[in-house]
């Protein structure tokens, strides 16, 4: 049957691959080592796409660490710093102190529902172009080729015994791995410490063990999962691809075998007639373009990461022997169904789960927006002593201790008046502070410091054991005020 | 196992055996998965040749050391003296410091003095004087502007150092008759007195003649040390009767009992357990709780 097939040639151009996929569902067996997959390179644009996003993918994670942002003296230059050294996260004009890292947990709230509304709608575009995994994979591949040809002569030099022209170009291959891993490994400690003294230091056994280590994780992890493990980490080890289903839903776009315009499948002869017959000429070219291994022809699979590289292998086949490009393509199950009814095809976009994950992702969005414009650059904290909870003094007035928190966001060296309201007759004092300096404290630029404020009521204006208390707190030449809200208790009326 | 028990529904091999009808699928190991399982086992070799791991005969410590010579308990103890070395400029600081004012006046000093006199006064002080230095009935208030002997840097830094009436030379020491224990004072002469005591600080609605009784004897036996308006004596640690404070409890009850037993409360030396920079650190710490007094302070005020 095999032997028969090849000769049959629909198209110049046009070869019919004798395959399997090595990682179809019902052949697969658990015991079995991995068998290499071998994607053969397609054009088109979905390819382009990838490349392209590929390159700007790449390029923004190696290019960002050197980019620059004037912050002042007092802090880092780099634009996107995650400085634990320093405890803060450097994000172009946002910074995050350790105690707002509620900031951090919204970004990663918006990216959850960015990538479940984005699933609704298109399926798994996350992993078939923007996932780490498939970008590097893709790289990976793309030096492999570079090395050893495409798929058919990939095949034939792993077959072959060892040769000095085996040996150089698996060598090669490799040591360009090797340097891409270690690239990325590199560009990873980069984020975490000053860019270019990074640079200066790295090379010369000058920086911290951490950094080392971090880069030699990624490194290795790198090269272990482009480079050798692939498509085993998406389909084996990514938790992702289980919850897609509950992610994804009829009216998802997938990519998928329009099985109402290719069935029945068959070799076709050029010149034959395309009546009572499918389009799918069974040359399997989308098996071979699969990164994955599979046959889309057996419907969605769990193993499917939607890289469309199927689609652009397919087109360029349907072109080839004049039918119209699109039998396999982005579709939805619902339309995979209609059109096997003959209905007509109906695309809904807006359902009651796509608004849901965009007004939610709305409704984050603001609330990340709104807190990070309107951060203040002072904070204040009043802290009532709870042990003891109020003095009695000898000449029976009471005295409450309390712990005023200032938070200097600024990248300058501040003074701030504090002002108190609280019971009549009240009197302050500061520890610590100079008397002649009264209600005016220091923070340095970028600090939090705490003061020890203590508030003495005389006996006469104790009339009730739980009295208001508010700190004022605003900074020299400016309009800002912070205030911090607590009570001066004293046991009852005395 | 001779035969092989196959699961229907899957076509996999099970493990054999059987709990309530359920059966295991014996599928394989993923491949990646035994790798990092055959590398963990690789290193716990690796880890059992560089660091201490098995039990040993005696005559190796009773265990392997390992050939790198890791051990935890030298890495505390280098810990610990690299922790102190750290603290040793400060120490020496605050051993050369011979005022608060001083003191205050380095704000990095001040600051590791009043942490270094928090975590010593958590772990010596606070059984009696509480947490907080709100201290209890017998144990006076630290954070109060009322010193039995003193409320000064120097004086509260002497209290610490040499106690009261401890076993050291050189300790603060009064002693307040039992005036009922010791018979020296009847049931009925100390109910005076302690009316009169009351009267000092505010107290209204005694009997006139047991007030005048009271003064009588409070003249006679009271003011050699509480002095002749009840306001106390620092040199002796004799409390200020008139203000609002209460070491022993305010109450006629209270006031009754400790005129008839008479107290003697006793602080420790701390000299010769802490070393000089402690005791300053504690004095900083405690002057510092809201209470502490400029170096001249005012005449009497001292309070029970």
């Amino acid at each position: 049957m095999s032997t028969a097939r090849h000769n049959l040639i629909s198209a110049p151009g046009v070869p019919t691959h004798d395959v399997e996929a090595v990682n179809d569902a019902k052949r697969r067996e658990l015991y079995k080592k991995r068998e290499p997959i071998y994607p053969k390179l397609v054009h088109g644009k979905f390819r382009f796409a990838k490349w392209v996003f590929m390159a700007l993918a790449l390029g923004a994670y190696y290019f960002i660490p050197f980019l620059r942002w004037d912050r002042g003296l007092s802090a880092p230059d780099q634009a996107v710093l995650v400085d634990f050294e320093g405890r803060r996260f450097y994000f172009f004009f946002i910074e995050i102190w350790p105690q707002e890292i509620y900031y951090i947990s919204g970004l990663l709230i918006m990216a959850a529902l960015l990538l479940f509304l984005v699933s609704a709608l298109f399926g798994r575009v996350w992993c078939g172009y923007a996932c780490p995994q498939t970008v590097w994979t893709d790289l990976f591949i793309a030096i492999e080729r570079l090395f050893e040809g495409d798929r058919n002569k990939r095949i034939k030099l792993d077959r072959a015994k060892w040769s000095f022209n085996k040996a150089w170009r698996k060598i090669g291959k490799h040591s360009v791995w090797l340097v891409i891993a270690a690239a990325t490994g590199g560009a990873w400690i980069l984020y975490f410490h000053d860019a270019f003294d990074t640079l200066s230091h790295f090379f010369t056994g000058g920086s911290p063990i951490s950094a080392y280590l971090f880069f030699g994780i990624l490194t290795f992890t790198t090269y272990m999962l482009a480079g050798t493990m692939r498509e085993q980490v998406c389909i084996y080890m990514c938790p992702w691809p289980r919850i897609q289903a509950a992610m994804t839903d009829r009216d998802a776009l997938n990519v998928a075998y329009r099985v109402d315009r290719g069935e029945p499948r068959g070799a076709h002869k050029k010149g034959e007639s395309w009546d009572a017959r499918g389009d799918c000429i069974d040359c399997k070219a989308c098996v071979v373009a699969c990164p994955m291994g599979i046959d889309i022809r057996e419907g969605s699979q769990l193993e499917c990461i939607q890289c469309a590289l199927c689609i652009d292998a397919c087109d360029d086949i349907m072109k080839k022997v004049d039918r119209p490009t699109g039998l396999i393509s982005y579709d939805t199950d619902i339309n995979i169904d209609r059109r096997r009814e003959g209905l007509k095809p109906i695309y809904r976009f807006l359902r009651p789960r796509v608004l849901v994950y965009a007004i939610s992702l709305a409704i984050a969005g603001s609330i990340m927006v709104f807190g990070l414009t309107t951060r203040a650059s002072l904070d204040v904290n009043a802290t009532r002593d709870r042990n003891p909870n109020f003095v009695q003094l000898s000449d029976g007035s009471v005295r409450n201790g309390y712990t005023l928190k200032i938070i200097n966001r600024t990248h300058e060296d501040r003074e701030y008046t504090i002002r108190i309201d609280g019971p009549e007759g009240l009197e302050w004092r500061i520890l610590g502070q100079e008397e002649t300096r009264g209600l005016i404290v220091d923070v340095p630029a970028e600090r939090t410091q705490d003061f020890r404020i203590f508030l003495t009521v005389p006996r006469e204006a104790i009339t009730v054991t739980n009295q208001s208390v508010l700190f004022t707190v605003s900074p020299e030449g400016s309009e800002e005020t912070r205030t911090a809200e607590t009570v001066f208790l004293s046991g009852g009326s005395q | 196992m001779s035969e092989k028990h196959i699961d229907q529904e899957t076509g996999t091999e099970t493990t054999g055996h059987e709990w309530d009808g359920i059966r295991e699928l014996d599928n394989p190991l993923p491949r990646w998965w035994l790798w990092i399982f055959y590398a963990c086992i690789a290193w716990s070799v690796v880890y059992w040749v560089l660091m201490p791991a098995w039990p040993a005969p005696p005559g190796m410590q009773g265990f392997t050391e390992g050939v790198i010579g890791n051990s935890e308990r030298v890495n505390v103890a280098e810990d610990m003296n690299a922790l102190q070395s750290s603290r040793s400029d400060h120490f020496a600081q605050l051993q050369a410091a011979g005022s608060y004012d001083a003191i205050e006046a380095d704000p990095a000093l001040f600051r590791f003095a009043l942490a270094a006199g928090q975590s010593n006064f958590a772990n010596f002080c606070a059984t009696c004087h509480g947490a907080g230095a709100q201290g209890f009935t017998g144990y006076p208030n630290l954070n109060d502007d009322v010193w039995l002997w003193g409320g000064s840097f120097d004086d509260i830094r002497t209290t610490l150092q040499y106690g009261i009436r401890s076993d050291h030379a050189e300790t603060r020491y009064s002693q307040m008759p039992a005036f009922g224990a010791d018979g020296l004072l009847s049931r009925e002469e100390i109910r005076n007195v302690r009316d009169y005591v009351l009267s000092l600080s505010g107290g209204t609605g005694f009997d006139a003649a047991a007030l005048n009784a009271g003064a009588e004897i409070f003249a006679s036996q009271c003011v050699s040390c509480h002095g002749d308006q009840g306001q106390g004596d620092r040199t002796q640690g004799a409390p200020n009767l008139t203000d609002a404070i209460w070491l022993y409890g305010g109450s006629p009850e209270q006031v009754e009992n400790t005129i008839w037993r008479g107290p003697f409360g006793v602080m420790p030396a701390w000299e010769g357990r802490l070393n000089d920079p402690t005791i300053t650190a504690l004095a900083t710490y405690v002057y510092s709780l809201g209470g502490g007094e400029a170096e001249t302070a005012p005449e009497g005020a001292a309070g029970e």
